[in-house]
């Protein structure tokens, strides 16, 4: 079986008058030819990643040891981008806002996102209508995301503070105040969980019936079905979704920088908003310390490796692979 | 099923525990729901009259809040600036002002078209060259296919910071910086999420008809070109829609590479209107709400049209991840 494809390189008509040897020959010769369509085919896939990974992971790995700055060819430094990352305050203070935001948000964005497909999955005919109106906001891009958030978020005429004044709730100054910046990124962030729900929803809708017809035969409570039949069918999802948004948790940029950084905000403190990513980009592209920002990539990837792994070792006790498919 | 043995803790809730033998074939005479029944989430559990309507309203609620933003966006874009922020639904002065005088503090249709061009050949060449390695790696056999696919999928793991220098020092070094080139050029070499997407479509079409068309005489290209791809467009339809909103909405490639604003994209110009407008600048907040407006429409118009394809490929990226 494993060589059909090679087999009609032209084995098959001759297959009753070629003797063995020739068979084996015109085999190999098939093989040949079809390695190298084969690898036509992967071709795009070879040079992209010979030219915009494995090289530039290479070079980064090594301008990560220099003093490049795009003007004046580099000079090794060994590690010493490495250690001053450790001792740079903003390096911490970065790291501070982005584990702040990650650890606070996924969990939330997780939650919010797993409450609403389970409101969907229990809405009948209206769920299709509903599921359109939580995505749409993920259609918007990043940028207009940041600007909503200054709007919304204003402390003296936002909607949100009007809102919650509604309510006897005097909100505070989401877009100034250092304290509030990040819940309020945070809250602004679950506006768009529409993708998130959409996968819930999905495994959800997943989960064969006759598991549940068992158990209400076995006499178990709402309770009960949910932690032994919904959340073991659905983990697998659950994981993904909680995988992807660390990824993307920890490399959080548009939103934060549209509203804080760059030519414009000269009003008042962003530290307050300096996510990692953010400030990679600056040292990058601002202030062209390319050897630098090439150590603080490397520090990315190894902090994103290591939550991946921790992860992926503690996904082995609670998620379930239904059989081997 | 034989997972859920594992889950359920021995000893029911009631009494002494029914084998859980005894319950399969019960289940099993009940008349399980069609794939197309359950996706329209019919015949499914049967939910009590209160638990729906709770949901419902709940729903309808939520409903709000979700697209409450949209409305006061579009809705502050037609106030003056003055009114921008009074919350009110139905603005109290209407005026068209906004939206004329964005086009003259702004090179907007430039914009417009930049990101047109840049989303339009993105969005093309990605589909059709990760087409091509997807079907590499799904109709071929090779001798270290497995490996070298992992090392598709392994990438997808790389941040984007890792690569993002040398990638800019390569597009500087031909002279592409301040161009749209490399805010799409990348793609002429596919992207690992859509390969492994394709991948996966491509495994599930059946084999015979490309050997049958191979022994017809179709070349190898032939088959994928004439018989492959015009089976694939539902997934190749997922592709494009998903590369249009992610070329769209990019703003970091094109806050690196565009200097000029005559060469900004949409959402790099409405970058520099906040700048210019904004906290730091003029409080002209009514025109960036009016190009954020125009940022926007075109998401959502692609999201009306293509929004059986945008779901669809959102739900299947979490079954099969």
């Amino acid at each position: 079986m494993t060589s059909t494809a090679i087999r009609t390189g032209g084995g098959v008509a001759d297959r009753h008058t070629a003797t063995p040897e020739e068979r084996e020959r015109n085999r190999r010769r098939a093989s040949r030819r079809n390695v190298w369509s084969a690898m036509l085919f992967l071709s795009p896939w070879i040079v992209g990643f010979l030219v915009f990974t494995a090289w530039p992971m290479i070079y980064s790995a090594y301008l990560s040891l220099t003093d490049y700055d795009v003007i004046n060819d580099p000079n090794f430094v060994g590690l010493e981008n490495y250690a001053q990352m450790a001792t740079d305050p903003k390096v911490l203070l970065a790291l501070g806002n982005t584990a702040f935001f990650t650890l606070v948000q996924v969990p939330l964005y997780v939650v919010v996102s797993l409450a609403l497909a389970l409101l969907l999955d229990r809405a009948g005919r209206a769920s299709g209508f509903f599921r359109t109106v939580f995505f749409l906001p993920k259609m918007t891009p990043p940028v207009a995301v940041g600007v909503l958030f200054l709007l919304l978020f204003n402390g003296q005429n936002g909607l949100l503070n009007t809102v919650l004044g509604w309510f006897g709730i005097d909100g505070p100054a989401w877009t100034t105040d250092p304290a509030w910046v990040k819940p309020g990124l945070i809250l602004m962030s679950l506006w768009t969980v529409g993708a998130s729900v959409i996968i819930l929803l999905a495994a959800l809708r997943n989960v064969p019936n006759e598991l549940y017809e068992s158990a209400k035969l076995d006499g178990a409570g709402f309770w009960r079905t949910s932690f032994s039949i919904t959340l073991p069918m659905i983990s697998p999802a659950l994981f993904f979704v909680i995988i992807v948004n660390t990824i993307a948790g920890l490399q959080t940029f548009d939103e934060a920088y549209t509203a804080f950084f760059g030519a414009g905000n000269t009003t008042y403190s962003n530290d307050a908003a300096l996510f990692y990513v953010i400030y990679l980009f600056q040292q990058a592209f601002e202030f062209l310390n390319m050897g630098y920002a090439s150590a603080m990539a490397w520090g990315l990837f190894v902090v994103i490796m290591i939550v991946t792994a921790i992860q992926l070792i503690v996904s082995r006790r609670f998620v379930y692979y239904e059989g081997d498919r | 099923m034989t997972g859920v043995d594992v889950e359920l803790p021995v000893g029911g809730p009631a009494g002494p525990a029914p084998r859980r033998d005894a319950a399969v074939p019960a289940a099993a005479t009940t008349v399980p729901p069609t794939d197309a029944a359950a996706l329209r989430g019919e015949g499914r559990r049967k939910r009590t009259r209160a638990s729906r309507v709770f949901a419902w309203v709940a729903l309808a609620l939520l409903g709000i809040v979700f697209v409450y933003p949209f409305v006061w966006l579009v809705s502050a874009s037609f106030k003056p600036r003055t009114e921008v922020f009074d919350n009110r639904l139905i603005p109290e002065t209407f005026t068209l002002d906004n939206y004329v005088s964005v086009w003259q503090e702004a090179p907007l249709g430039l914009w417009l078209m930049n990101t047109v061009i840049v989303t339009v050949l993105a969005a093309v060449t990605v589909t059709f060259s990760s087409a091509m390695v997807a079907w590499g790696f799904s109709y071929f056999r090779f001798r270290g296919r497995g490996a070298l696919f992992a090392l598709v999928l392994g990438t997808m793991m790389l941040p984007g910071a890792v690569t993002m220098i040398p990638t800019f020092l390569i597009w500087n070094g031909l002279g592409q910086v301040g161009t749209l080139t490399p805010l799409w050029a990348g793609n002429l070499f596919g992207s690992a999420f859509y390969i492994f997407l394709l991948r996966q479509f491509f495994l599930g079409l059946p084999r015979d008809l490309f050997e049958a068309a191979r022994i017809d005489g179709a070349s190898q290209f032939g088959v994928f070109w004439r018989i492959a791809l015009p089976l694939c467009k539902p997934a190749l339809a997922v592709v494009l829609v998903f590369e249009v909103q992610a070329v769209w909405t990019d703003l970091m490639r094109a806050l690196i590479y565009l200097r000029d604003s005559d060469t900004f994209t949409v959402p790099r110009g409405l970058k520099s209107l906040v700048d210019a407008f904004g906290f730091g600048g003029e409080w002209h907040w009514e025109i960036i709400i009016t190009a954020s407006v125009i940022t926007t429409i075109p998401m959502i118009i692609v999201f009306f049209v293509a929004q059986r394809q945008i779901i669809d490929g959102v739900a299947s990226s979490g079954l099969k991840g």
